[in-house]
């Protein structure tokens, strides 16, 4: 069988869809550079609606006169004080729109005015060309650089200098070790379970943070921060695997965009860390065959997050030390350490 | 003798979870059905496959290896009949509980009545209410559709008016779904069930039928007391069913080829469950869990009532709910061992990001453990706040779900189960290891006789028979005369105490007569107030078990000495 595959790559050929949820106005062109913080595409998706009731605020007795007096159609912008309708003579009643807003429906004497708010506004999430405009959705792009995907983020998205402020996988961010030098970059630590290191993150402000581990304390905290944070293995202190740390410390001071969406596993949409390069990569595989030779990180305790080979798959059923018997496979870590862990626990990287 | 089947048929079952995709098959041995085999592969719902049957087939391939009957042909269709050569299955049944979360408006007249019931309705399935209207709501209209408009719904549920009562006010919800579809996109349109007063049904899905997919259904809500959810279950199935079509890939492709349409697995579940409840023996309840990574349902059958909810607490993306709803010291208070509170909080939130991962520790094993007791504790105690009364006095207990098949050994099951649920009374708890119950939830539907017997073969477990005394007296009191008289051997007799964890030797299949005498104003079962009886008992894998801790079971507050008690009640059922 095959499995889905987890990337830290350090060249590759990305491809990334990047589309509203519900119809809206692309604003980007094929062919353009965009950088992660760029808007491709904006929806009207917190726009409230206002009813106005023609019929009863003109005093009228039936729908159809009240519609045949509104002097708009569907789709008509508006202004705040305009005439939607009014009655003759002398004493005229008059009907004005209370907001400025578009005319989207009119029905049984009352009209519905759609009020634009903030649109929400779709951004790249990464450096790289549009190669494809979906009309009214979004975008194709695609760039080539170093990929390492994450599996938590707290949702925010942005580009900076990386800085490798981690000497190895396992080294935590303390507040102490952010300055004001790093003001606008990208840190990179391997874990953290400062709630100050947290917050200085945000007041520097840094244009993003990321961990390889975090304590699952700090996540109120991880979200409310202004800037990305992405963390590649989980929660705790387990630092970040090492060949996701490799890619990261061997680009230090180069641009790296964040993407810290949410793990959506069911639309496949994860945090990334991108790195564009200025080289040709491959497109990477989605899936895998579990084959001897494969590089694979292991999940779960005691090996959370622990790089190693794939050597075989054990025939039936494997007790574990806690006496469950799981499908099982032989792994060596880089230490050279063979273990046996459940097949479930390995999640295969390219 | 066995029985004979009119129609011989090869069955095989397809249950697509969130985690695992599970095939069994079915088939007659010397007149009466049995399962024969079962093989699972992870669930390949997610991205990049987005497409279950390729986990069916990883699952099939399996299933060939373990039978050396092939079921699928050069082109990977599975064959249909099945042939002369062994090959291929007659009938094909689909259950499923994958894919999101399905996101769920209710819309009703008054809070505590028809909302109320629609939320109950939306309790049974693997969904969430994502915003509810109703007549009490204060908002503006205008308010009302941009909530409903964001709420980016699947579904809308609208109830209300008891039979041949109010009228205009579902009129002004109908007015308000058609302004909600009119401004969305046509393919971001909900589905809508109406299942309020029937005298408006063929009207409110002639109007909105214009504009959305609408079904309609009986009342919810009859009359201001009475609640019937039953008829909308079954509709709801169908149109939860043509959801799941469009967003579950492969499984249009597998309904093609499935006996009945793909069931939802609470359904199916709950069925069994019901089925269960008819052709026991007992006047008491029974019981059906199922505890899953993203949900746990909880069934519960008496005479003709069923009581169903999917809560959205599970061992898997469900934990999530339970650290966010749940102290920390809550799924603590379980384990045998020191763990620190930071430890066991980072691995369950992991838990939730790498929902298939296995416990490889016995650490991390006993985390898991904790936290399936307090999923269990808070499901309870959600089913006594529902019927207020309320006992866990059942007869049988079942219990699916690989928090209870993937144990150490079976006593862990058992112990899982008595401390989460905390029953009382006398019960027999069978284990589905195999999670078939939705399967033959499924099945009955094409086969009734298959599911019978299916239920008599040997895919289920006994872990055992409990009893559970209730009593308020101290610990270390005395509150149970037991005699236990086996079918060979001297008669066994013994003195409980509160507090204290009994295990009586019974070989599984044996049986034992147990008089019980309760003291000290104890009483053996609470719900019919027994003192004292002889009962037959059959012994399961873990014999039988004497459960005086006390109910509700208090912990002590002194962790040493509640890990010590902890691991003392593995000891005595030798887990």
């Amino acid at each position: 069988m095959t499995y889905a595959v987890t990337h830290f790559t350090p060249l590759t050929y990305l491809r990334r869809a990047r589309l509203l949820p519900v119809a809206g106005r692309v604003q980007v062109r094929q062919g353009q550079r965009v950088v992660a913080t760029d808007v491709i595409a904006s929806a009207d998706l917190n726009n409230e609606h206002v009813f106005i009731d023609v019929r009863r605020a003109l005093h009228l007795a039936r729908t159809e006169q009240a519609e045949a007096l509104i002097e708009y159609k569907v789709g008509e912008k508006l202004q705040a004080g305009d005439i939607i309708a009014q009655t003759g003579g002398l004493f005229k009643r008059i009907v004005r729109a209370p907001v400025d807003g578009i005319v989207v429906a009119i029905s049984k004497g009352q009209v519905t005015l759609e009020v634009p708010k903030t649109p929400f506004d779709l951004l790249a999430g990464l450096e790289g060309t549009v190669m494809e405009v979906i009309p009214e959705r979004g975008a194709i792009l695609e760039t080539h650089g170093a990929l390492v995907q994450g599996i938590w983020g707290n949702g925010k998205i942005n580009q900076g200098v990386l800085l490798p402020l981690a000497e190895s996988p396992e080294d935590a961010l303390t507040v102490d070790r952010l300055d004001v030098s790093m003001r606008g970059g990208v840190v990179l630590a391997g874990t953290c379970s400062s709630a100050e290191a947290i917050k200085a993150a945000g007041d520097l402000p840094l244009r993003g943070l990321i961990l390889g581990s975090m304590t699952a304390d700090l996540i109120p905290l991880a979200m409310d921060a202004p800037c990305p944070i992405i963390l590649t293995d989980g929660f705790g202190l387990m630092g970040m695997n090492t060949q996701a740390f490799r890619i990261l410390a061997t680009n230090a001071k180069r641009d790296v965009c964040l993407n810290a969406c949410k793990y959506d596993p069911f639309v496949g949409e994860r945090p990334e860390v991108v790195i564009p390069l200025p080289a040709q990569g491959k497109a990477a595989a989605e899936v895998s065959e579990l084959k001897p030779g494969l590089s694979v990180r292991l999940l779960g305790a005691p090996y959370h997050g622990k790089i190693g080979t794939f050597l075989e798959l054990l025939p039936g059923l494997t007790e574990l030390s806690n006496h469950l018997r799981v499908p099982a496979a032989r792994v060596r870590l880089e230490n050279e350490m063979l273990v046996t862990v459940p097949v479930m626990n390995l999640d295969v990287l390219e | 003798m066995p029985t004979s089947v009119v129609d011989v048929e090869t069955i095989l079952a397809v249950d697509l979870g969130s985690v695992y995709t599970r095939v069994a098959l079915f088939d007659v041995v010397n007149g009466q059905y049995h399962f024969i085999a079962s093989a699972s592969a992870p669930t390949t719902v997610n991205a990049p496959y987005r497409d279950v049957t390729e986990s069916v087939h990883v699952a099939l391939d399996q299933l060939t290896v373990i039978t050396g009957r092939k079921f699928v042909d050069e082109e990977h269709r599975l064959i249909l009949p099945s042939q002369s050569d062994n090959s291929g299955v007659d009938r094909l049944v689909v259950t499923y509980s994958c894919g999101p979360e399905l996101r769920i408006v209710v819309a009703g007249l008054l809070s505590d009545v028809s909302l109320e019931s629609a939320r109950h309705l939306v309790e049974t399935l693997f969904g969430r209410v994502v915003e509810a209207i109703g007549l009490n709501d204060r908002r503006r209209s205008e308010a009302q559709l941009d909530a409903v408009i964001k709420a980016r719904p699947d579904l809308i549920i609208l109830a209300g008016g008891t039979e041949g009562g109010a009228s205009r006010s579902i009129a002004k919800l109908v007015e308000l779904l058609i302004m909600v579809c009119r401004l969305l996109p046509q393919d971001k349109r909900p589905a809508v069930l109406y299942a309020g007063n029937q005298v408006l049904a063929a009207k409110v899905k002639e109007v909105l039928s214009k504009w959305t997919t609408t079904y309609t259904t009986l009342n919810i809500r009859p009359t201001i007391d009475d609640e019937d959810l039953e008829p909308a279950r079954t509709t709801l199935n169908q149109v939860i069913g043509n959801i799941r079509m469009r967003q579950v890939g492969g499984l249009e492709q597998l309904a093609a080829f499935s006996s009945v349409a793909p069931l939802p697995f609470s359904y199916a579940f709950g069925r069994m469950i019901r089925f269960i409840g008819k052709v026991s023996e007992s006047s008491k309840g029974v019981l059906g869990i199922d505890l899953g990574a993203g949900h746990t349902l909880f069934t519960a059958v008496e005479g003709e009532k069923q009581y169903l909810k999917m809560l959205s607490l599970g061992m898997g993306g469900g934990i999530t709910n339970l650290l966010n709803n749940s102290p920390l010291e809550s799924v603590m208070q379980w384990l045998p061992v020191h763990v620190a509170p930071e430890v066991v909080r980072d691995y369950l939130w992991n838990k939730s990001l790498y929902p298939s991962t296995i416990p490889v520790t016995q650490e991390s094993l006993a985390i898991e453990q904790a936290a399936a007791r307090q999923v269990l504790r808070l499901a309870t105690q959600e089913l006594m706040a529902d019927y207020p009364g309320f006992y866990p006095a059942f007869e049988p207990i079942v219990v699916s779900g690989s928090m209870f098949s993937h144990t150490s050994n079976a006593a862990q099951a058992l112990l899982l189960l008595l401390d989460g649920v905390q029953p009382v009374g006398i019960s027999t708890v069978i284990l589905d290891p195999y999670h078939l119950l939705a399967s033959l939830g499924a099945i009955a539907q094409v086969n009734a006789i298959a599911a019978v017997q299916l239920l008599e073969s040997n895919a289920f477990l006994n872990l055992g028979t409990i009893i559970c005394p209730v009593s308020t007296a101290k610990y270390g009191t005395p509150i149970l005369r037991v005699r236990v008289e086996y079918e060979k051997g001297s008669p066994n007799q013994l003195e409980v105490r509160q507090g204290s964890l009994v295990s009586l030797p019974l070989q599984p299949f044996h049986t034992a007569n147990v008089h019980l005498e309760a003291l000290h104003h104890s009483e053996i079962d609470p719900l019919f107030g027994k003192r004292s009886g002889s009962f037959k008992i059959v012994g399961g894998v873990c014999g039988a078990v004497i459960d005086a801790r006390g109910r509700p079971l208090v912990l002590p507050k002194d962790a040493a000495r509640r890990r010590e008690l902890i691991k003392k009640w593995r000891a005595v059922l030798g887990g």
